[in-house]
């Protein structure tokens, strides 16, 4: 369905403007019930067995001595999977719990059901699960030359994704080749997987969850309960935060089995150390390039081959590799092209969704080489991008051809004239410094760099996906005013979804006072809080059924006031006629009526890549960042500061400035985190630093002082012109501070996180 | 359902292990007694036995802030306090903030300046805020952050807390309140 033409009424605190958020009230006095928070009377606490191997058969599973404990009220392993003991989000080859084999370390293997957390902890630790363990698999370039035993039937390879654009055999005067690595990232939300299940009298189960996808888990439970999807009931728990690690499922099931099993409600929350092991993380990929161009720096060809390690099971790893395939020559004009990405299995901990999806991956390394191709061709860094800077107009490498706004050169003339900070002069603050308040230095040896990366992200779900949401909009006079009711399945996970939902109904209906119904699957699925994707498809179904009940509205107020509906509008709670101005009050044309609309909203349709080569219309719509960073090193200690992060992005319309800032800065924030600390690292499939004292975050002293600049370049073909805001700003921040630390130290660095180690050579 | 208990939850049937031990303490002005396992956090006890929620559980290791409470005004981590250690002391957590229903001023200015997006970091960036200002470090913007640095934020909310921060400690802070 198309977006009809906008509108000429607008309320307070409508689209445009920055409302304070509806929840935000209970979320600073504590009463914001997290998932992790909920509670039923009678509950009992699950636990989760897991896997301490990588990769080893299962000889025998144990669980009597577990059962024996009192306090505990079951002890469920794979044959107590009713269903399909099988999910995923791309193809189903997870099993709920593991059956003869384990594929990654943190597997789950048996679940239990006690009346105390503690109690369940300990029966975990006394079910005896005998296993033989084998050589764990984690190399992608193996996997792709067909080496090494086969963790899946059908090979390693979860998804090879060609792109053949242009000539494929040219030669260009100025070539320059990398080699890159992208460490493995972890969303590492604050608030940990949890949930609780409340089993039903009509044999079905009620789960509240913190989830970004209602929908698609209540289709894989029911799927591995056996249960109609009538009797599987979901309802979004409060949810700290997603990024990408709730799109696949972690107490989902289990914590369903265990309450079918015992009658009883059932929590599961995990710990720390055990969200680690919990959930997918961003694929660590290798990436190895050459760029071809002329000796003005103009591109002439872009050749790369991509590696992403998808880990134990296959989740996302399909798109996140039609991602980094499509998007891999970044936001540049280049005639001819030549990618193969390649997403793996491996006994490494599963990859999946993670923001920036795909495109965080190859934009570290595109923007490595275009920094490479500034030097070889002895150009300014922000010359050499703006001279293969793409527009509107630009064929991508998939064919496509970008039909909206596209402002790379502007995004990249404005970064580069803001003002530096400052040097720094004097005695400095050591706050200020490298290494703070350790007292590390007072300036000596610290060098300075500026660097400038651009990125591109898709927007909503690509490659012929049916993308849609579901809203229901009423209409209604309640206690004497006009009252609107909106009603989605679409997560609210932090980026603020709820306000802007409101807004967009005030600003299309009028009335000031709009209540938000609690998400859940009694309506239709409202798709995924992932893909930058939700202010445009949610708030495009929410509009759509906004504008059928005003429509609806007018209709009822022209046959009330024997008025012509062609000239009447509504507006701040009034009915109005274009040429007598105010007929009559909203609440009085109301009276008892009603007006209530459901529609499922979809955006244009894409296509499939070509299998061959990789072409086709596969991308909805484009978001573009860039930012420029400002680093400061110590190059004895390796220790570095990050001064300035400025960023310029084009969001199409703000539908909230505030919210749109908040996306800018988050996502820079963890943009910062894969350049310079964090790390999942793995060995053998081990994960060595499960815990926030080994895999760091930045903290407040981390995150510079940003300047933003957001452009507002509307995208016809979507709602109110609006671009997906979340992603872009994580994918250019890790590049641009890469590019300052090379440019303050002269490193080659072809790898993130840069380490103290990498730039003291130790 | 989908809301936290407004009555404590009943004590856990099982505990197996160590010794129980009946701590008396105020939380939030209210005199409450929990009879538990020595080995109990404050964390836990607040959460699991007297049902407030509010605080967080982020690492449950002292690194992430999310647990953040006040124990005779100072600010702790209530991950790392076992909840013996607050017999006949005073605890105020994020629920106990607001006088006679009127929230503190900081958590108006958290809501005013959207210092936070999914706001699990905010009772803790809260309780570590109020009891900043208290302590008198909230003189510049590198002291707010200084300061604050324990409170980890994964949504990158750092600014508008930083700005929040400044707000009420230009107001004159919460001596009025408190
Ligand atoms: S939960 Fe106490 S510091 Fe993280
Ligand atoms: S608001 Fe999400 S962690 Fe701070």
């Amino acid at each position: 369905m198309t977006t009809t033409e906008s509108t000429d009424v607008t309320a307070a605190q409508g689209i445009g403007t920055s409302p304070v958020r509806p929840d935000g009230t209970m979320k600073v006095r504590g009463e914001f019930a997290y998932s992790s928070d909920l509670w039923h009377e009678d509950m009992l606490w699950g636990a989760t067995l897991r896997s301490p191997h990588p990769y080893a058969h299962i000889t025998g599973i144990d669980i009597s001595a577990a059962l024996a404990l009192p306090g505990v009220y079951a002890v469920l392993t794979h044959t107590d999977v009713p269903g399909v003991n099988r999910y995923g989000l791309e193809h189903p080859d997870q099993p709920v719990l593991a059956e003869d084999v384990v594929r990654y370390q943190g597997e789950p293997v048996a679940i239990v059901a006690a009346d105390h957390p503690e109690t369940a902890r300990r029966a975990v630790a006394k079910i005896d699960v005998g296993y033989e363990v084998l050589e764990p698999v984690t190399d992608s370039e193996a996997a792709v030359a067909g080496e090494g035993p086969e963790l899946h039937p059908g090979g390693n390879v979860v998804r090879h994704v060609p792109i053949r654009f242009g000539e494929q055999d040219v030669t260009a005067d100025v070539v320059v080749t990398g080699r890159y690595e992208v460490g493995m990232q972890d969303q590492a939300f604050l608030g940990p997987e949890s949930g609780l299940a409340v089993p039903a009298e009509d044999g079905g189960v009620d789960l509240f969850v913190a989830t970004q996808w209602l929908h698609v888990d209540q289709q894989q439970i029911v799927a591995a309960l056996g249960l109609p999807k009538d009797k599987v009931r979901l309802t979004l728990g409060g949810v700290g935060g997603a990024f990408g690690g709730r799109e696949d499922l972690s107490i989902q099931v289990h914590a369903c089995l265990l309450a079918l099993h015992t009658g009883k409600p059932v929590k599961m929350v995990y710990n720390r150390e055990e969200s680690f092991y919990g959930h997918v993380h961003r694929h660590p990929a290798t990436l190895y390039y050459e760029h071809g161009a002329d000796r003005d720096g103009r591109l002439v060809y872009v050749r790369a081959r991509m590696y992403l390690d998808g880990g134990a099971y296959a989740s996302t790893t399909g798109a996140v590799s039609g991602n980094a395939a499509t998007l891999g020559v970044g936001p540049y004009s280049v005639p001819n092209v030549t990618i193969d990405c390649w997403g793996t299995y491996s006994n490494n901990p599963p990859c999946g969704a993670m923001r920036g999806f795909g495109a965080v991956q190859a934009a570290f390394a595109y923007e490595s080489q275009m920094d490479r191709l500034a030097r070889a061709c002895g150009l300014d860094p922000v010359e050499v991008r703006l001279r293969n800077a793409m527009s509107e107009g630009t064929r991508l490498p998939t064919g496509q051809v970008v039909d909206s706004a596209a402002p790379v050169d502007e995004l990249l003339t404005r970064l580069r004239a803001m003002p530096l900070p400052a040097d720094r002069s004097g005695e400095p603050d050591l706050r200020h410094l490298p290494g703070g308040v350790s007292n590390t230095t007072h300036g000596e040896g610290v060098v300075r760099g500026v660097g400038y990366a651009v990125g591109i992200k898709n927007i909503c779900f690509s490659e012929g996906f049916d993308d849609y949401s579901t809203a229901r909009v009423r209409l209604e006079a309640l206690g004497g005013e006009p009252a609107a009711t909106v009603q989605t399945a679409a997560c609210e996970v932090g980026q603020g979804l709820v306000t802007i939902l409101q807004q967009i109904i005030r600003t299309e209906l009028g009335v000031e006072q709009v209540t938000t119904l609690p998400m859940d699957t009694s309506i239709g699925s409202a798709g995924s809080s992932s893909a930058s994707r939700q202010s445009y498809m949610t708030g495009g179904a929410v509009r759509a059924a906004a504008l059928e009940v005003r429509a609806a509205l007018v209709e009822h107020a022209a046959r009330i006031l024997g008025h012509d509906r062609g000239d009447l509008s509504v507006g701040g709670g009034k009915v109005v006629s274009r040429t007598d101005g105010v007929l009559a009050d909203l609440v009085d044309v109301l009276g008892d009526a009603a007006f209530d609309r459901t529609v499922e909203w979809r955006h244009r349709p894409t296509e499939s890549l070509d299998p061959e080569t990789g072409q086709g219309n596969a991308h909805v719509q484009y978001g573009f960042a860039a930012h420029r960073a400002v680093v400061d090193v110590d190059t004895e200690l390796g220790l570095l500061k990050v001064v300035a992060l400025d960023c310029v992005q084009d969001v199409g319309k703000a539908l909230n400035p505030q919210a749109v800032l908040g996306q800018i800065q988050g996502g820079s924030a963890q943009g910062l985190g894969l350049a310079v600390m964090e790390e999942i690292q793995t060995e053998g499939g081990v994960i060595r630093n499960p815990s926030f004292t080994d895999y760091l975050i930045p903290t407040v002293l981390d995150m510079p002082p940003m300047r933003i600049e957001v452009l507002e370049l509307a995208d016809p073909h979507a709602p109110y012109g609006l671009r997906g805001v979340g992603e872009p700003p994580t994918i250019s921040s890790t590049p641009a501070i890469v590019a300052a630390i090379r440019a303050a130290t002269g490193l080659a660095l072809d790898r993130v996180p840069v380490r103290p180690e990498h730039l003291t050579g130790t | 359902m989908t809301s936290t208990p407004d009555v404590p939850p009943a004590p856990p049937q099982s505990d197996p292990g160590a010794a129980e031990i009946t701590t008396a303490f105020t939380v939030n002005g209210t005199p409450r007694t929990v009879g538990a396992d020595t080995r109990v956090t404050l964390l836990d006890a607040l959460r699991d036995r007297l049902g407030l929620t509010g605080t967080k559980k982020g690492c449950d290791q002292g690194a992430c802030g999310a647990c953040t409470v006040h124990v005779d005004g100072r600010r702790v981590l209530a991950c790392l306090m076992l909840a013996a250690q607050c017999d006949g002391r005073e605890v105020t957590t994020i629920e106990g903030l607001s006088r006679e229903g009127r929230p503190h001023p900081m958590q108006d200015a958290f809501v005013r300046h959207d210092g936070f997006q999914c706001g699990y970091c905010t009772p803790g960036q809260i309780m570590s805020a109020v009891a900043l200002l208290r302590e008198g470090r909230a003189g510049t913007d590198e002291d707010i952050r200084e300061f604050m640095s324990g409170n980890l934020c994964r949504c990158a909310a750092y600014p508008n807390v930083v700005a929040a921060i400044k707000d009420v400690a230009r107001e004159g802070g919460d001596h009025a309140h408190l």
